[in-house]
């Protein structure tokens, strides 16, 4: 993934922090008033989605890594959150001769504690997968996660809390910190805008900070990296598990914006679609995951009369963008402005 | 502010002329346009939807009945994303059709949150009417208490007493397993065994071969869509009905069987609500249905969409307003049903709609008189047996 | 759970006829990658379009399953061709995943076409009538046309396999992957050599299509979920050899064949434990060069 990355690059770093910085502004601008000319919950959603991306894309544009698996700490971290809010019950199992089973707590937690919950195991998920997957590389790498990801789908239409094939629904909204009534549309508006932005921040800064310099030379020249005496394995499995936590940290938002969590958001179809969204908004650029989320939510949403066309197109715009986009719509326009994005 | 007054102000006197004039009402069908379910429900029943509003003729008078799609494509993150916009943007009053039962469900909830109407035809889940149930639904066609029930009964009582269950491993599927098993056993069957099969699963040699070995006179299908095509299709490859044991599908409908041809599916027993071949009006509507939808005929589904499109719009008509779903519905479950499809019925205090069930055998090929004359009437289920007696399905509406 | 020693071979014989469609399908994978170092997601694609050639072989130009094993696989191979001209070759100076990106979107739009057109409700095909019929072999029942399916594929796959690493044909073709620039010296056309490959790879999926076509039901999705387990079984196997592809494809067909006798619950997940597990103990894969 190198290639698309590397020439853009080259603007100084002052300059490129100015025009970040004038980018961020005008996006939360955006967004603060999008509400108003737009249905909401379907920005909510796409917000969750943006987020999604993001953290997908800080290991495909930064690490090199492609993950073709996400949909798992996205779609578990959905379900975790939304099981949490709506019923609540933890068990573990421990051996006393026979598997038996205890349970931990058993009522439903308020949104915010769910979600933390929610992400703390899409991080674990992560952690495992990763470990797993960083033993192989490129190619193999993406197959790895998609098999892995397959094996938890299989879990997910199985398990009795899933719900299988009903999914948990409907997921309560609630009360954040038992004060803000998440049933309103503005507040949990706010609600969500909040979250993308802090997640967004945080890889933001993760990618500027001397770790992601690191993760950056790993994606470069690996070997250059391990003689420079870096263990590039750890750095890739940090990398992989804050990437995997943060998708989970969209992904158990979502079941309070939809008020569901479904097998949709496990299934192989999503992880695709993440990559697709990433690809289009331009790889290894910090604003292109949003902008290519908000585009294929968009279409899905609109074009949603078209049946099959929505798929057929989403495979034409994979085609376009390998053979004449690899920038993606926002790296060619940084590209074209001599800015980073 | 005062600009939005005036905003307010005219888009009032927009739909009170609209009032005036003609009075609109959205009915929205929503379901699987393409995938799985698409030739038993889809488009075909957006036809079925308009077809029942034109055949009301001179009683939509002064209305204007209009008929939106939309493919949920068996997601519920979907379907309730759709139905949502539907009812706050485009102000739809009636969500009808949702095959599938995880979406049915979403949606159900929806409409019950905004007040307004959900005519199920295509989902199975009789959890719509039992502890799920709610005041703004009505389903209409069959549910998987019916099916298990029709099903198991008869089967049982023509003496398949001993059964064997090829069940997908997941919610639905162990529904289906779990309210066929009771019905068996309460009519003296016995339950050999079961086993679960992946889902969605391709190969179900290994399990058939369990299923042979069980000696079990029937092999119940607890699946759906193409498990259940490709279930039977390996059976007929293994001899297995050759060999003297019975197929029960659980969930069959007319357009599986005319993907698997009869020469594979002969001999499969099941339950449904209505058949395209039982009467001339049947019939009739058949080969207007056909004509309209690239020569596919009407499944049981479509025939749902029909009747309660016309029923629902009876009863908007005489209430002079859809804007209180709840309100229709109440209309609706107090007045008889009567159409030209399912005859007089009534809908019950849970939703339930009550007609006769009918148990068919798919016909031999040489008994077949061309495409589409598939199955043979072996029994009817009267409406008072056919479902789900009011006081089990523990339904909040029953009760309290 | 007591051991029926009959009941038994049965599952293993069909879990060797569910191998027969790993391995002719990885087996594919095995010789694109080799070649083009893409890894062919629309493989799954390709496979679905055999078995939907062989119908409309039947259908419209009244050609049976004996002709459709030989046209179908011609026909979507030609495609094959096709897709690497156009698309594809423009890609081989690039990063490995710009193909796997190109050819999931390919899958795409060769699946969304497909159910748009057809649905998804499955497309009758039936068995051809010399195969039809079920011999008896006294522990389990074999239809005549898995025992076909087991037989042929194993001839394919070796003649395959004998093709590649035995002849002259197959020695230039390893030649190319280790140097092209060298084997293009001795005048020999490598871009035609790889594009041949690849139509050859495509070729194989659609031939896989086409014996699964009469079994399962020829339908849009058959080759999607499919190919992901064929994925894994390429992890477990390692790509670096023909043969490997070859062997890990039939045994894990075995392996998942006994996993639905004892635990059926898990005959969906096994494949994919078996890849963490090897990916633990043996990151190269069964048969991989160390990476």
């Amino acid at each position: 993934m190198a290639q698309a990355v590397e020439q853009i690059t080259a603007p100084t770093e002052a300059s490129s922090h100015k025009s970040e910085m004038i980018a961020f502004a005008i996006m939360v601008l955006v967004l603060a008033v999008l509400p108003a000319f737009v249905y909401p919950p379907f920005l909510m959603k796409a917000l969750c989605f943006a987020l999604f991306a993001c953290a997908f894309n800080l290991l495909i544009g930064y690490v090199g890594l492609l993950s073709f698996g996400h949909a798992l700490y996205f779609g578990w971290a959905s379900y975790f959150a939304a099981h949490l809010a709506k019923v609540g019950k933890i068990s573990i199992p421990y051996w006393a001769g026979s598997w038996q089973w205890v349970t931990i707590t058993n009522s439903p937690m308020v949104p915010e504690l769910a979600i933390f919950l929610a992400v703390m195991g899409a991080a674990v998920l992560g952690f495992v997968a990763g470990s797993i997957a960083i033993r192989r590389q490129g190619i193999y790498f993406a197959m790895i996660t998609l098999a892995l990801a397959q094996m938890m789908y299989f879990f997910a239409l199985q398990a009795p809390f899933t719900g299988g094939e009903d999914g948990i629904q409907p997921v309560p909204r609630g009360y954040l910190f038992g004060l803000f009534n998440l049933a309103n549309e503005r507040v949990m508006y706010v609600f969500v805008m909040v979250v993308f932005l802090l997640g967004f921040l945080l890889i933001y800064r993760v990618i500027h900070s001397p770790f992601g310099e690191v993760l950056k030379a790993i994606r470069e020249n690996e070997q250059r990296a391990i003689s420079l005496g870096y263990k590039t394995d750890r750095y890739k499995l940090v990398a992989f598990t804050l990437s995997a936590a943060i998708a989970g940290l969209a992904g158990a938002v979502k079941p309070f914006v939809v008020q569901n969590a479904s097998l949709t958001d496990v299934h192989w179809s999503m992880s695709g679609e993440v990559v697709l969204m990433t690809l289009l908004g331009g790889l290894g650029t910090i604003f292109g995951p949003v902008l290519g989320a908000f585009t294929i939510i968009a279409m899905q949403n609109y074009l949603a009369g078209f049946g099959q066309w929505v798929t057929i197109i989403q495979g034409g715009i994979f085609v376009l963008c390998v053979l004449l986009f690899r920038r993606g719509i926002i790296g060619e326009i940084a590209n074209l402005l001599r800015i980073r994005l | 502010m005062k600009l939005l007054r005036t905003a307010i102000l005219s888009a009032a006197m927009v739909s009170a002329g609209a009032a005036y004039g003609q009075q609109t009402v959205k009915i929205g069908v929503l379901n699987d346009m393409a995938g799985t379910y698409a030739d038993l429900a889809g488009p075909g029943s957006v036809i079925a939807a308009r077809m029942a509003i034109e055949d009301l003729g001179d009683l939509t008078k002064g209305w204007k009945f209009e008929v939106v799609g939309a493919d949920h494509q068996n997601k519920p993150d979907i379907g309730s994303n759709v139905v949502r916009q539907w009812i706050d943007v485009d102000k739809v009053d009636v969500i009808v059709d949702v095959p599938t039962s995880s979406v049915a469900l979403a949606v159900n909830e929806i409409v019950k949150e905004k007040n307004k109407a959900f005519l199920v035809s295509g989902a199975a889940a009789s959890d719509l009417t039992g502890p799920r149930c709610s005041p703004n639904t009505v389903h209409w066609t069959y549910d998987t208490w019916a099916l298990a029930n029709g099903t198991g009964n008869a089967i049982v009582k023509t003496g398949g007493d001993s059964w064997f269950f090829l069940t997908a491993d997941y919610a639905f599927g162990h529904a289906l397993e779990r309210d066929t098993m009771a019905v068996v056993n309460k009519n003296g069957g016995k339950v050999v065994g079961s086993v679960r099969h992946p889902f969605p699963g391709q190969d179900f040699s290994s399990f058939l071969l369990q299923a042979q070995a069980s000696k079990a006179k029937i092999i119940g299908l607890a699946n759906a869509g193409a498990d259940t095509t490709n279930a039977i299709k390996q059976a007929a490859e293994f001899g297995i009905t050759q060999k003297g044991q019975n197929l029960a599908g659980l969930l069959v409908f007319l357009t599986d069987i005319h993907g698997l041809g009869l020469k594979t599916a002969q001999g499969l027993i099941f339950t449904e609500a209505w058949y395209w071949d039982m009467n001339d009006a049947n019939r009739a509507f058949a080969k207007r249905f056909a004509a309209a939808n690239r020569g596919v005929h009407p499944s049981m589904v479509h025939a749902g969409v029909y009747s309660s499109v016309q029923h629902y719009v009876k009863s908007v008509i005489a209430l002079k307003s859809a804007t209180d779903g709840k309100a229709v519905i109440d209309h609706m479950k107090a007045n008889k049903t009567k159409d030209a499809l399912f005859g007089e019925g009534e809908i019950r205090k849970d939703g339930r709609k009550i007609h006769p069930m009918y148990l068919f055998e798919v016909k031999k090929p040489e008994e077949s008189k061309g495409p589409w004359d598939y199955y043979k009437l072996r029994a009817t289920i009267p409406a008072n047996e056919a479902f789900r007696p009011l006081a089990d399905g523990k339904c909040p509406l029953v009760s309290g | 759970m007591e051991i029926n020693l009959p009941a038994l071979f049965g599952q293993l014989l069909i879990g060797l006829i569910n191998g027969s469609f790993y391995a002719l399908l990885s087996l594919g994978l095995a010789v694109i990658f080799g070649m083009l170092n893409i890894i062919n997601f629309a493989h799954g694609a390709q496979y679905m379009m055999g078995a939907f050639v062989a119908y409309f072989l039947l259908q419209f130009a009244g050609l049976n399953y004996w002709w459709a094993l030989i046209v179908a696989p011609v026909i979507v191979g030609g495609v094959g061709i096709l897709i690497e001209r156009s698309l594809l070759q423009w890609l081989y100076k690039l990063d490995h995943l710009y193909g796997l990106l190109l050819t999931f979107g390919l899958a795409l739009i060769i699946q969304g076409l497909f159910r748009h057109q057809y649905g998804s409700s499955g497309l009758p095909y039936q068995i051809p009538p010399q195969l039809t019929g079920v011999r008896d072999l006294g522990f389990t029942f074999l239809p005549n046309y898995r025992a076909w399916v087991v037989v042929f594929s194993l001839v394919v796959c070796f003649g395959t396999w004998y093709m590649i690493e035995k002849t002259r044909l197959g020695a230039y073709l390893r030649a190319a992957t280790e140097n092209p620039t060298l084997v293009r010296a001795f005048g020999i056309n490598v871009p035609r050599m790889i594009t041949l490959t690849y139509g050859f790879g495509v070729a194989l999926a659609a031939l896989a299509g086409v014996m699964a076509a009469p079994i399962y039901a020829v339908n849009p999705t058959m080759g999607a979920d499919i190919i992901i387990v064929v994925f894994a079984v390429v992890v477990i196997g390692g790509m670096g050899s023909i043969m490997g592809a070859i062997v890990t494809g039939f045994g894990l067909g075995v392996v998942e064949g006994l996993t639905k006798y004892f635990f059926p619950e898990a005959s969906n997940t096994v494949i994919f434990v078996i890849m963490v597990i090897v990916l633990v103990t043996r990151p190269a894969g069964l048969f991989g060069r160390a990476a």
